[in-house]
C-alpha cells in the first residue's frame, strides 16, 4: 500500500464540541506519517455576526472560541509538525493571529509560524447592481437592508503558499470548506491544482470531514435503527489519502461514535444539490459513480468520484442588515392543555392586531407541532394530540428592534392576562441577518497570505 | 426466512404487501444552502431501491412539503450507492436567515419525508433493535 497522508477534522461549525480535537491529534501522532488537522468554524451567517462583532471591537471577529479550540492542541501540533488549518479567522484573520500569537507565546512557542490568508472580504469589489445573483438564491426577498459583509469562497491556493512559506497554523476567513482539507494535500504530494482528479479526491475528503461528527455519528444516530456507541464522546473525523487518489475516512482512536457505509452515503449527500455537479472552489464534483465500502471497523473506502475543470466564476456571499426577530414562549401543562395553549396562541395573534404592531408573525405549539409546520400553523390547528405540556411560541420579524421586543412582551403579559396556568415566560430579540450569493471573476479578487512569527505578533 | 412481526404484534409473511412509514425502510439527511432544502433517501437494503423509488414521485414529495410553501421537487438518483436526492425549492419560507420557524435551517426536514407511507414486502422492513 502506498504511504498516506492523513488529514483530520477538528471543528464541523462555529459551536462545535471543544473537546473534539485532542483524540483527533493524539491519534495521527500514534500512526506516524505525515498529516494535518482542520477546523472548520464559519457558517454562511456566521461570518456576518463576526463582522457585527468586529464592528463594535475591531480586535474582535473571529471565531469566539479559537483559543479554547486551540489551546489543547497547539504544542502537540507545532512538536510534531501537524500543520493546523482553520477558517477561525471569522471576519478578522489578522486579529485572530494575534490571538494565537499569544497563545503560542503563553505556551512556549514564541517561534511559531503563522499563515494569515486575506482576500476574501469583497465589501469593496462587489457590485450588487452588476454582479449576477447566484442561481439558488433568485427569488428572495432580501428587505432591501444594509450590507453587512461581503466574502468571496477563496480556493486553496492562497493556504497551499502559506504553507509553502513555513506556516505552521493557517488562519482564513471564508474559503471553500473542502479547500481546508484540498491545501494540506496539494502542498504534500505537489499535486498540479489542473490535475482534475487529484483535486476531486481532496475536495472529495473535504466535503465528507468538514461536519466533524456528521461523519462519526453525529446528525446519524437515530436510537433502535441507526445505533451509535458512547454518543457524548464521538470521535472525529480522519481522511486518509493516497498519492494516486485513494480516499479512506476513519475516526480518532478511543473515542465514541463509528463510521460505515450508511452515514458516509448521508454525508457524502449532505448539502448537495446536484451530484454529478457539485461546485467548489477548486474542482466541481461528480458523485454519480461513487461507491462506499466497509473495509474494517470504522474504516470506509469511497471511490468513483470524478472531477472536473474548476467553475470560471466564484461565490461571493452578501450578509444584509435582516431587521429583527421576537420571540416569547410560554408554557400550559396538565388537563386541557391543549384547549389553553391554542386559547393563548390565538390571543397572541389578536393582540397584535390590537396593538397594530409592524410585525410578521407565527405561533407554534411545541409538543403538538412546531417544526415541521408551516406558518399558518395549520397541523397544530388540526392535531387533537392531547399531551402533557405544550409550549406556545410567538415568533416575529420587524423592522425595528421595539416592535419586535413589543410583540414579543405580548406572551410575558399572557401571565396575568392569559389562559389558566401559564408558566415560564422567555422573551428576546435577536438582530436578524439576510443572506443572498453572486458570483464573480477571479479578476475581481486578489487574494494571498502573510507570515508572521508569533513573538512579533504577541 | 422467518416471519416478521409487524408494530401492532401482527405477524406476516417476509413477502406480504405492508404499508409503513418510510422511516422503517430508509434512513436519510437533510442539508440547506440558500431557500433550498435537499433531503436524501437510502434504503437499509439496496434490494428495494426501486420499489421505494417509484413510490417516491417528485409530486408526491412536493405535495408532502406543500405547507411550507414549497415550490418544485427535482429528484437525483444515484443506482450505485443507492441513494436518492430530492431538492426542495422555497421549503424554508425565507430560508435560515429569514424564517420564522425554530428549525430555520430545516434540519429536522428529512423526518418529514421519512414520515410518508410505502407499500414495499414486509422482508424489507427494519425492526427496531
Amino acid at each position: 500500500m502506498s504511504p498516506v497522508f492523513r488529514v483530520g477534522n477538528c471543528s464541523g461549525f462555529s459551536g462545535d464540541r471543544v473537546d473534539a480535537a485532542a483524540p483527533v491529534v493524539e491519534t495521527l501522532i500514534a500512526l506516524g506519517g505525515p498529516c494535518a488537522i482542520f477546523f472548520e468554524t464559519l457558517g454562511e451567517r456566521t461570518v456576518a455576526l463576526a463582522q457585527l462583532e468586529k464592528r463594535r471591537d475591531p480586535e474582535r471577529g473571529y471565531e469566539p472560541m479559537l483559543e479554547r479550540l486551540l489551546e489543547p492542541v497547539l504544542v502537540r501540533c507545532a512538536t510534531h509538525g501537524i500543520p493546523i488549518i482553520g477558517n477561525f479567522g471569522a471576519a478578522n484573520p489578522a486579529g485572530a493571529a494575534k490571538v494565537i500569537a499569544r497563545l503560542a507565546k503563553r505556551l512556549g512557542l514564541p517561534e511559531l509560524k503563522i499563515g494569515v490568508v486575506y482576500g476574501d472580504d469583497v465589501r469593496e469589489r462587489l457590485n450588487l447592481a452588476t454582479h449576477e445573483v447566484y442561481e439558488a438564491d433568485t427569488g428572495l426577498d432580501m428587505g432591501g437592508g444594509d450590507v453587512v459583509s461581503a466574502n468571496a469562497y477563496l480556493d486553496a491556493k492562497p493556504i497551499v503558499d502559506a504553507l509553502k512559506a513555513g506556516a505552521q497554523v493557517v488562519v482564513t476567513g471564508r474559503t471553500g470548506d473542502p479547500s481546508l482539507c484540498l491545501a494540506p494535500l496539494i502542498h504534500h504530494f505537489g499535486w498540479a491544482y489542473d490535475d482534475w482528479a487529484k483535486m476531486a479526491v481532496g475536495a472529495t475528503a473535504g466535503h465528507l470531514l468538514e461536519c466533524g461528527a456528521q461523519l462519526t455519528g453525529g446528525y446519524y444516530y437515530d436510537p433502535g435503527y441507526k445505533d451509535v456507541p458512547d454518543p457524548a464522546n464521538i470521535g472525529f473525523p480522519i481522511a486518509e489519502i493516497t498519492a494516486e487518489g485513494g480516499l479512506v475516512v476513519t475516526k480518532a482512536n478511543s473515542t465514541g461514535g463509528l463510521v460505515n457505509a450508511q452515514i458516509v452515503k448521508e454525508q457524502l449527500l449532505y448539502e448537495i444539490h446536484d451530484p454529478r455537479h457539485y461546485i467548489t472552489p477548486d474542482v466541481i464534483l461528480d458523485f454519480s459513480d461513487v461507491t462506499v465500502t466497509e473495509i474494517g471497523k470504522d474504516r470506509v473506502e469511497v471511490k468513483g468520484f470524478k472531477g472536473s475543470p474548476a467553475p470560471r466564476t466564484i461565490k461571493a456571499t452578501v450578509c444584509f442588515d435582516g431587521g429583527w426577530l421576537g420571540e416569547g414562549e410560554i408554557s400550559y401543562a396538565g388537563p386541557n392543555c391543549r384547549a389553553r395553549a391554542r386559547a393563548a396562541a390565538d390571543v397572541l395573534l389578536e393582540r397584535l392586531k390590537i396593538r397594530k404592531l409592524d410585525v410578521q408573525a407565527r405561533v407554534d405549539l411545541i409538543g403538538v407541532s412546531s417544526v415541521h409546520d408551516g406558518d399558518s400553523g395549520e397541523k397544530w390547528r388540526a392535531s387533537t394530540h392531547e399531551p402533557e405540556d405544550i409550549r406556545v411560541r410567538l415568533a416575529v420579524s420587524a423592522r425595528t428592534q421595539d416592535d419586535a421586543d413589543q410583540a414579543a412582551r405580548e406572551a410575558l403579559a399572557l401571565y396575568c392576562c392569559g389562559p389558566a396556568g401559564g408558566g415560564g415566560v422567555r422573551w428576546r430579540t435577536t438582530p436578524r441577518i439576510r443572506t443572498q450569493s453572486y458570483l464573480m471573476l477571479p479578476s475581481d479578487l486578489s487574494p494571498g497570505y502573510s507570515i508572521h512569527v508569533a513573538r512579533e505578533l504577541a | 426466512m422467518s416471519p416478521i412481526i409487524m408494530k401492532n404484534s401482527e405477524t406476516v409473511s417476509p413477502d406480504t404487501i405492508v404499508s409503513v412509514p418510510l422511516h422503517r425502510v430508509a434512513h436519510g439527511r437533510t442539508g440547506d444552502k440558500g431557500n433550498r432544502l435537499n433531503v436524501s433517501i437510502m434504503p437499509y437494503d439496496p434490494a428495494c431501491f426501486d420499489l421505494i423509488a417509484a413510490q417516491l414521485s417528485e409530486n408526491r414529495v412536493l405535495a408532502l412539503y406543500a405547507h411550507r410553501g414549497a415550490t418544485l421537487v427535482k429528484r437525483y438518483d444515484l443506482p450505485l450507492l443507492p441513494a436518492m436526492n430530492f431538492v426542495i425549492d422555497d421549503v424554508l419560507e425565507g430560508g435560515v436567515n429569514g424564517s420564522l420557524n425554530l428549525d430555520g435551517h430545516g434540519k429536522s426536514n428529512s423526518f418529514i419525508l421519512l414520515g410518508m407511507m410505502v407499500d414495499v414486502p414486509a422482508k424489507f422492513v427494519r425492526q427496531p433493535v
